[in-house]
């Protein structure tokens, strides 16, 4: 457990990690410095720990030593890794914010347009989220943001 | 994707099998069968306008994986193709109808003769280029427009090449063990000419392939397999001026530096080059990669450079978001680099910037720094303040884009509480004030009407509710506002939303600490025993525990135990170790008399069984000891309960009270015999260490109740005792049955005195619990079980080896060893010492009983003639005991003083494993006659192998087998470690099966 001055030199986010339900991972994204193995590790387990809840679960897992909050859409879970005491609600909700603004900037997203447009996907997530912290809320100014980056296309 | 090329592929390579050439023959070179289509065309003279019918198709060529095509019709009028028409795509049709008319209006018939129609079929494809089908072109003046015409045409295939840049033969080949595919490149044929020159060669390649290639690296990376090239290309692109190029340069970067952090020095040049760019996008790319790798290299270049960004007047918001956020970055991976100075205080004012993106990402720098240095940071509180309650006052339009499904920016209200908490509750008065004035708002707005039905509106609003009182928590200074949450939290505790339940008792359990809300806290406990018993999510239920625990007082302590108890029948696996431990300290803390103490945790053994971990019942016992009024209560009921325990834990722990109190046994109803009958009915279910206490409890019998004392004799004397392969439980009994044979009444009731009384102590589970309750509110269990586990370690280990030390061997020289089998140590026991025997028995020498023992011992070896008397203590609270240093004790004593010690030699055996070649080796250098000793004995028993290998474990030494050429020989080896020498022992029986002898040799 960490204590309370190393807590300090840790991103709010751990990581965030989109996957299907099969276990294919559609998006990772660290704040940490992880191996490959370790990386490999935590996402199969991710996987585990959440694909066996149902409906009538909370949205939260305790994980390791953190908590992953996550949500279901369609066949994909969207799951951020967070501290144990960070604000369930505000991560849920981020969450549903970045979905939404997919959404919009895809027209009806779909898992493959995760698949094909990865590199637009990792623009969105770092205008959204930085360094483990939300970085833009707003869905309005995202995706004017996004619609000016992909006029210089 | 790519099905037109596969098609062709498999068409165009099919003639490389053989038997399938007059496939080609027949239609001539190239010619598919593309099907036809149908349209119409005519002009309308009044209106000047083209009329083009497309009506349907038929028999089109299947493009997709599928079997069939998505099959859609572009018409152009060429020369002109940037202006083009489509018709609707028709899904999964190989003969579909479009029926759509097109009309090119106001275009004058002289124009329109100068057109050619041109119709061009392609299969869609979402997620690549469509794929040509075919195509039919028509000048339109060779078509009577007059009249509206209707056409069949054969498609013919595309010939303007936009599918067709060349074609490839490759092959594929996957391996499912190895779980790789490999790809053969074999040829290309009609390659597109791609350069100016009108050929394709060595030549580098343009941006826009470079950034293709490095795309499709990325993803093949991202799919799961290794890359090892690209790097370069990828350094290049970052240099780039398109956008498009330093993006995926960027990307490239920020997802593979794990794997090769040699390149950061080659960007580093680059991401210089864009933060001084102006360019506001390019900017961003740059603090974005700084903020994803934040190496320590990245911080030593750019440290000096962002904290300006950040600053300057004129940068964008949207850099300065980034420049926030990548500073807090490198503030995180490398403290010592980033210097604090007079941009310090002009970041504080970013919390009154207008963009509320900027205020954001500034917050979380803030609250990292301010977690630092809070001296330095002071001033956002006021600031944060403010900005607070202008969010929270507002209407829910207010914020116009920072409004998020009704509620105002709730992330940035979150994220400005818990900069608050970096802080006690303001000083100021008037910011005091305006803080709990944000804080009653938010409270109040929980309690209107929701502004929409939908889960993200209450969310959000619950996100900044539960922010606000973990806030109030934690100035832990207003009981208005503490009770109000709790109130608040009170609902949600029956609300239908799990999420909301779960995190509602999250958030009681730290209220029930404040002296202010823990009343308030207690009206719940029937919902939250509710919840213990309805909850479908574990975790839920894991909460509901740990809230009851939090609330548990004197006045309730009775009924949240028992709901404990009741609980725990059923509970899960996976959380029953932790409320084992929870109800023990809550019994332990608030029991009003012990009676009650006693019956909880009987039955919390009862219950739990396995999950009761020794320090619980150490732990119990220590009470039990400690308080005259219980002992003989708890005798009683435990003694009541032996005959009908279930669990091998119990029945352990029950020993351990009896042994300790036999005293008190006597005061109740049974006779001794029938008790004594009962405990020993489980003696052979039990394990080794319990059986080592059931036989001290057995002699303490003797002490107190003569009239058994042949019984117990003959217990002890039976072979399952005598002769017992465990070294310990041998000894104990050839002691105890000599002790109890010819010791006097007088030394028998010195020995055996009762235990003193245990030393109040903090209880070793309340630390264990209270580590648990650290910084995180949840438990780490995987820690705790280990320390758990090495905590056991120390009182358990020592059992093996704690030394009972009685019989006679004194090597007078480091070889002469006397060889004592399992029957000769009853041989030399025989004589005990005149002056007494000496009887240490030692569970530990953490507890102040050991520290009065061990130089008691001491003395005794120094002066063994003196009649001492030693006490026989089998502390089961025992801590840690360090059995080297006893061993080191009777070694170094053995030979300085060279007294004939009461020492078993094997007791301090080291299995010694060791080849064949090696052992007789070492057999044939023990030649002297000193260093051998060979004895013969009859077996009393019909051998059998498995029995006799025990036993020779059980002696101490290694077991080896394979190593004597006679497989029906048993061999040994062991090293006995004293202060100055070591000394090893080999062993090898060799058993005459007909005369059911057995040859020992040492």
């Amino acid at each position: 457990m960490l204590s309370d001055s190393q807590r300090h030199h840790v991103p709010i986010i751990r990581f965030i990690l989109i996957q299907n339900r099969a276990g294919k991972t559609r998006l990772a994204k660290w704040y940490m410095q992880f191996d490959d193995d370790e990386k490999q590790k935590l996402i199969e387990e991710v996987h585990a720990v959440v694909t066996v809840r149902d409906a009538k679960h909370t949205n939260f897992v305790e994980f390791r030593n953190f908590k992953i909050i996550y949500r279901r859409y369609a066949g994909l879970y969207f799951c951020i890794c967070v501290d144990v005491t960070d604000n369930n609600l505000a991560y849920l909700e981020a969450i549903h914010n970045f979905v939404e603004v997919l959404n919009e900037y895809f027209h009806n997203v779909c898992e493959l347009d995760l698949v094909f447009n990865f590199y637009k996907v990792y623009t969105v997530v770092d205008e959204m989220f930085l360094a483990g912290e939300i970085r833009e809320t707003s869905q309005t100014k995202v995706l004017k943001q996004l619609l000016m980056l992909q006029s210089l296309e | 994707m790519c099905s037109a090329l596969w098609e062709r592929l498999i068409d165009k390579t099919a003639p490389l099998s053989p038997g399938s050439e007059d496939d080609n023959g027949h239609e001539g070179p190239g010619r598919e069968k593309l099907g036809r289509i149908q349209f119409s065309v005519g002009y309308n003279f009044q209106d000047s306008t083209l009329t083009v019918k497309i009506l349907k198709g038929q028999e089109l060529p299947a493009k997709d994986f599928s079997g069939t095509s998505d099959p859609f019709v572009k018409i152009y009028l060429l020369p002109d193709k940037k202006n083009k028409l489509e018709t609707k795509v028709k899904r999964k049709n190989l003969n579909p109808h479009w029926n759509e008319t097109f009309l090119f209006e106001g275009f004058p018939y002289e124009k329109v003769v100068q057109r050619t129609l041109y119709l061009q079929v392609l299969d869609y494809d979402r997620f690549s280029r469509n794929d040509p089908i075919g195509e039919v072109s028509i000048p339109l003046n060779k078509v009577d427009l007059a009249h509206m015409q209707t056409f069949w045409k054969e498609l013919k295939p595309c010939i303007d090449g936009s599918g067709s840049r060349g074609e490839l033969l490759l092959s594929l080949c996957y391996n499912p063990t190895a779980n790789t595919i490999t790809v053969n490149i074999i040829k290309a044929r009609n390659l597109k000419a791609m350069d100016i020159g009108g050929t394709s060669g060595d030549k580098a390649l343009d941006g826009y392939s470079k950034k293709k290639y490095v795309c499709k690296l990325l993803f093949i990376f991202l799919l799961g397999h290794d890359i090892d090239f690209g790097h370069m290309e990828a350094v290049n692109l970052l240099s780039s001026n398109r956008y498009t190029e330093k993006q995926i340069g960027y990307l490239f970067i920020s997802v593979l530096v794990n794997s090769n952090s040699e390149l950061i020095r080659l960007i580093n040049n680059g991401i210089k080059n864009d933060l001084a760019s102006r360019n506001p996008t390019f900017m961003n790319l740059a603090l974005h990669c700084i903020a994803n790798v934040g190496s320590r290299e990245m911080a030593e270049a750019f440290t000096a450079d962002i904290p300006k960004i950040l600053v300057a007047g004129d940068t964008m918001d949207s850099v300065k978001q980034s420049a926030a956020l990548c500073l807090l970055r490198l503030n995180r991976t490398s403290p010592d680099l980033v210097p604090m100075g007079e941009w310090t205080s002009r970041v504080v004012h970013l919390l009154n910037d207008q963009h509320l993106g900027v205020v954001t990402a500034a917050t979380s720098l803030i609250t990292t720094l301010a977690q630092k240095n809070p001296e330095e940071f002071k001033t956002s509180v006021s600031l944060a303040v403010s900005r607070l309650s202008r969010i929270v006052t507002s209407a829910s339009t207010d914020l116009q884009d920072y409004t998020y499904y009704f509620v105002p920016a709730p992330w940035l209200s979150v994220k400005l509480l818990r900069l608050l908490q970096c802080y006690p509750p303001p000083e100021d008065g008037a910011v005091r004030g305006r803080l709990t004035e944000c804080l009653e708002t938010i409270l109040n707005k929980a309690q209107e009407p929701p502004k929409s039905k939908k889960v993200q509106h209450s969310n959000a609003k619950n996100a900044v509710l539960f922010e606000a009182i973990s806030l109030i928590i934690h100035h832990d200074s207003e009981p208005n506002l503490l009770v109000r949450a709790c109130n608040q939290l009170g609902q949600f505790l029956q609300h239908r939303e799990t999420n909301l339940r779960y995190l509602a008792l999250e958030s009681m359990c730290t209220l029930a600490s404040s002296e202010f809300s823990h009343e308030a806290v207690k009206t719940h406990i029937e919902t939250v025993i509710n919840a213990l018993k309805t909850e479908r999510d574990v975790s839920v239920r894991q909460r509901a525990v740990d809230l009851l625990y939090a609330m548990c007082d004197r006045s309730n302590a009775q009924q949240i135990v028992a709901e404990m108890l009741n609980y725990l029948e059923t509970a899960d696996y996976s959380i029953r170790e932790e409320i084992v431990l929870k109800v023990a300290i809550l019994a332990e803390k608030y029991a009003v008399d012990y009676t009650w103490y006693v019956d909880t945790i009987l039955n919390l053994i009862r219950i739990a069984g396995d999950y009761v971990s020794e320090e619980v019942w150490y732990r119990v016992i220590q009470i039990v000891i400690n308080r005259d009024d219980v002992q003989g209560y708890s005798a009683k009921t435990v003694f009541e309960k032996v005959g009908f325990a279930d669990y091998l834990t119990l029945f352990t722990y029950e020993i351990l009270l009896l042994q300790n109190q036999v005293s008190l046994v006597s005061q109740c109803a049974f006779c001794p015999l029938i008790q004594f009958n009962l405990l020993h009915s489980k003696f052979h279910l039990c394990s080794v260490p319990t059986r080592a206490l059931l036989l001290s409890t057995y002699i303490k019998f003797v002490n107190l109740f003569p009239e058994i004392k042949a019984t117990i004799q003959d217990v002890l004397r039976s072979d399952s005792q005598l002769r017992n392969a465990d070294v310990e439980l041998q000894q104990r009994a050839v002691e105890y049955l000599r002790l109890s044979s010819i010791a006097s009444t007088d030394i028998l009731a010195t020995v055996l005195e009762e235990m003193p009384p245990f030393p109040e102590r903090e209880s070793s589970i309340l630390t264990k619990l209270k580590k648990k309750k650290g910084p995180g509110k949840v438990p780490d269990v995987e820690e705790i079980k280990k320390e758990r586990n090495s905590d056991m370690n120390g009182s358990t280990e020592p059992a093996s080896v704690n030394s009972s030390a009685v019989t006679m061997s004194t090597p007078s020289t480091s070889t002469d060893l006397l060889g004592l089998g399992p029957a000769p140590v009853l041989n030399s026991v025989a004589p005990p010492s005149a002056g007494g025997s000496l009887l240490v028995d030692v569970f530990s020498d953490n507890s102040p009983a050991v520290a009065s023992l061990a130089p008691s011992a001491e003395e005794n070896f120094s002066s063994p003639r003196i009649g001492s008397t030693d006490v026989v203590f089998d502390d089961p609270a025992a801590a840690v005991h360090d059995a080297d240093e006893l061993v080191d004790k009777y070694g170094g004593a053995l030979q300085n003083m060279s007294v004939k010690l009461p020492v078993t030699l094997n007791k301090f055996f080291q299995p010694t494993e060791m080849t064949s070649q090696d052992f007789f080796q070492r057999w044939k250098q023990l030649s002297a006659p000193q260093q051998e000793m060979q004895k013969i004995f009859k077996a009393k028993h019909p051998m059998d192998t498995e029995v006799t290998k025990a036993k020779i474990i059980g002696f101490g030494v290694a077991l080896l087998d394979m190593v004597d050429p006679n497989p029906s020989n048993f061999t040994g080896a062991g090293v006995i470690h004293t202060k100055n020498i070591q000394v090893g022992c080999l062993l090898r029986l060799e058993p005459n099966t007909q005369a059911q002898e057995k040859d020992l040799i040492r």
